[in-house]
C-alpha cells in the first residue's frame, strides 16, 4: 500500500512526495471517520429507536441505510442564516475552532501496532492539549450569536467541559504511571503483558477507567450531561442560531469527539488492538487470526454503543448535581487513586507492573 | 524528531479547510434571503429586548481560576509519571508532598463554599 503510493508519487520533488503521502494517509483516515460519524447519528437514532420500542428512522432506503445521506444533503441546502445582532467574523469562526481540533486529535491515534499517522512522543499530552481547545468555539460560538440562550449555553458548557477535563486529566496521569509513556502505541504495549484481557489497565485502574468514560461523556455534552443543549430549558443551547452547514459543522465535531473518546477509552484501558485471549490457554491461539484493528474497531463500538445507551436510559442531571459529581466526587477520588497507583508502580505489584522499561 | 510533528500540522490545516469548504458549499447551495425577522436572534418569539452580552453569575468566573490551578497541577504530573517507575519511592513521596499541598487548597476552597451551586 505504501509502496504504490511512493511510485504513483515518483515523480514529485522530495518534500512535495512526503506532503502528498501525509495528506494520503490523512484521507485515509478522514474518509471512514465521517462516514463513521454519518452513521453514528443514524444508528443514535435506530438504536435508541429500538430502546424505546420504535423502529427509527426506516423510509429512505432500505431499512433506512441512506437517511445520513438525505439529511447532509438537506442540510446542504439550507440557508446559513446570520443574526443581524451576530460579530459574523467569530460567528462563521467558531464552527471550524470546533471542528479543526475534533479532528486533528486524529492524527496520534493508532488504530494498530504502527499503524498512526504521527508517531510522536508526547501523544496523549497532545491529545489532551487539542481537545482542550474545542471549548473556544463553543464559547465563541455562544457569544458570537448575540442570543440569551446561546450564551447561557456556552457559559454553561464551558465551565462543565473545564471542570470535567480535570478529573479526565488526573485519570491520564494514572494510565501514564502504569505504562511510563505518553506514547499512546507505547502505552498499548505496556498492557500486553500475557494475561489476555486481564492484563490490561481497566483492572488496577478501574476507578479511573470509569471515571475517564463518565468525564469523557461529560466532556462532549451527552447526555445525561447535556445541560448546555437542555431542550426544554434553553432550547440547544450555544448552536440554538446556527443553521444549514454551519450547524452541521457542530454536528460533526460532536460526533467526531465522541468517536475520539471512544478510541481513546480502548485505547487506554482496555489494551486498543490487542487481542482479549492473547496469552491465554486454549482461546489465544484460536482467535490469533483476527487483525488487530479488528479488535480496536470492535472495542471503539462498544464504548459509543454506551454512549447511546446512557442517552436511552438516564434523565438529564441538574447542572449542580454536575458539577458536584466533577469537583467532589470525581477529583477526590482520582487524587486518591493516583496515590495508589503510585504506590503499585513503585512495589511493582501483579503482573500489570514493573515489566515494561518504565 | 520534529518532522513527526509535520504531519499534525497538515492534519489541523485539512482540518481548518475542510470545515471552511462544508461551509461555502452550504452558502453557495443554500438560498440567502435574509429579512429582519430571520436576523433577529432566537428567543422564543419574543423581541430581544436587551444585548445578550449581560452579567453573568461569579462562580462560573471562579471555576474559570481554580480550573487553570488544577490544570497547571496535571501538567506538572504529566513528566513525573512518565518517569516514576524510573525514580521509584523518592519520585512518590516528593510528589505526595506536592499533593498534599494542593490538596490542603482544595479543601480550603470546598469548606469556603467556591464549589456550591444551590
Amino acid at each position: 500500500m505504501i509502496e504504490l503510493a511512493y511510485t504513483v508519487t515518483a515523480w514529485m520533488p522530495g518534500w512535495m512526495q512526503a506532503i502528498a503521502i501525509i495528506l494520503m494517509k490523512i484521507s485515509l483516515l478522514m474518509m471512514p471517520l465521517l462516514l463513521g460519524v454519518a452513521y453514528l447519528t443514524f444508528a443514535e437514532r435506530k438504536i435508541i429507536g429500538y430502546m424505546q420500542v420504535r423502529v427509527g428512522p426506516n423510509r429512505v432506503g432500505p431499512r433506512g441505510w441512506l437517511q445520513p445521506i438525505a439529511d447532509s444533503l438537506k442540510l446542504m441546502f439550507k440557508e446559513i442564516v446570520i443574526p443581524s445582532s451576530a460579530n459574523r467574523f467569530l460567528f462563521l469562526l467558531s464552527p471550524l475552532l470546533a471542528f479543526a481540533p475534533a479532528l486533528a486529535a486524529w492524527a496520534v491515534i493508532p488504530f494498530d501496532d504502527h499503524l498512526v499517522i504521527a508517531d510522536i512522543n508526547a501523544g496523549l499530552l497532545y491529545v489532551l492539549a487539542i481537545t482542550s481547545l474545542g471549548v473556544y468555539g463553543i464559547i465563541l460560538a455562544g457569544w458570537a450569536s448575540n442570543s440569551k440562550y446561546a450564551f447561557l449555553g456556552a457559559i454553561r458548557s464551558g465551565a462543565q467541559m473545564v471542570s470535567y477535563e480535570i478529573a479526565m486529566g488526573f485519570a491520564l496521569v494514572g494510565v501514564i504511571m502504569a505504562a511510563g509513556s505518553l506514547n499512546l502505541g507505547q502505552i498499548v504495549q505496556a498492557q500486553a503483558t500475557g494475561l489476555g484481557l486481564f492484563s490490561w489497565f481497566w483492572l488496577p485502574l478501574l476507578p479511573l477507567f470509569v471515571i475517564y468514560f463518565i468525564s469523557g461523556v461529560a466532556e462532549t455534552n451527552r447526555a445525561p450531561f447535556d445541560v448546555a443543549e437542555g431542550e426544554s430549558e434553553i432550547v440547544a443551547g450555544f448552536h440554538v442560531d446556527y443553521s444549514g452547514m454551519a450547524f452541521a459543522v457542530f454536528f460533526l465535531a460532536e460526533y467526531a469527539n465522541m468517536i475520539l473518546i471512544a478510541a481513546l477509552a480502548s485505547l487506554l484501558f482496555l489494551g486498543g488492538w490487542l487481542s482479549p485471549f492473547d496469552g491465554l490457554p486454549v482461546l489465544g491461539p484460536l482467535f490469533d487470526w483476527v487483525p488487530g484493528i479488528v479488535w480496536m474497531l470492535a472495542k471503539m463500538s462498544f464504548f459509543l454503543l454506551l454512549f447511546l445507551w446512557l442517552r436511552a436510559t438516564f434523565p438529564r442531571y441538574r447542572y449542580d448535581q454536575i458539577m458536584r459529581l466533577g469537583w467532589k466526587v470525581f477529583i477526590p477520588l482520582t487524587l486518591v487513586w493516583i496515590m495508589v497507583t503510585g504506590v503499585l508502580v513503585v512495589g511493582e505489584v501483579g503482573p500489570w507492573f514493573g515489566h515494561g522499561e518504565g | 524528531m520534529l518532522e513527526n510533528y509535520l504531519p499534525i500540522l497538515i492534519f489541523m490545516a485539512v482540518g481548518l479547510i475542510m470545515g471552511a469548504v462544508v461551509m461555502a458549499i452550504g452558502y453557495l447551495l443554500g438560498p440567502q434571503r435574509p429579512d429582519s425577522e430571520k436576523g433577529s436572534a432566537y428567543e422564543c418569539g419574543f423581541e430581544a429586548f436587551e444585548d445578550a452580552r449581560m452579567k453573568f453569575d461569579v462562580r462560573y468566573y471562579l471555576v474559570a481560576i481554580l480550573f487553570i490551578i488544577f490544570d497547571l497541577e496535571i501538567a506538572f504530573l504529566f513528566p513525573w509519571a512518565v518517569v516514576l517507575g524510573e525514580i521509584g519511592l523518592f519520585a512518590l513521596g516528593a510528589m505526595a508532598i506536592f499533593l498534599l499541598i494542593l490538596v490542603v487548597g482544595f479543601i480550603y476552597e470546598w469548606k469556603k463554599g467556591a464549589l456550591e451551586w444551590e
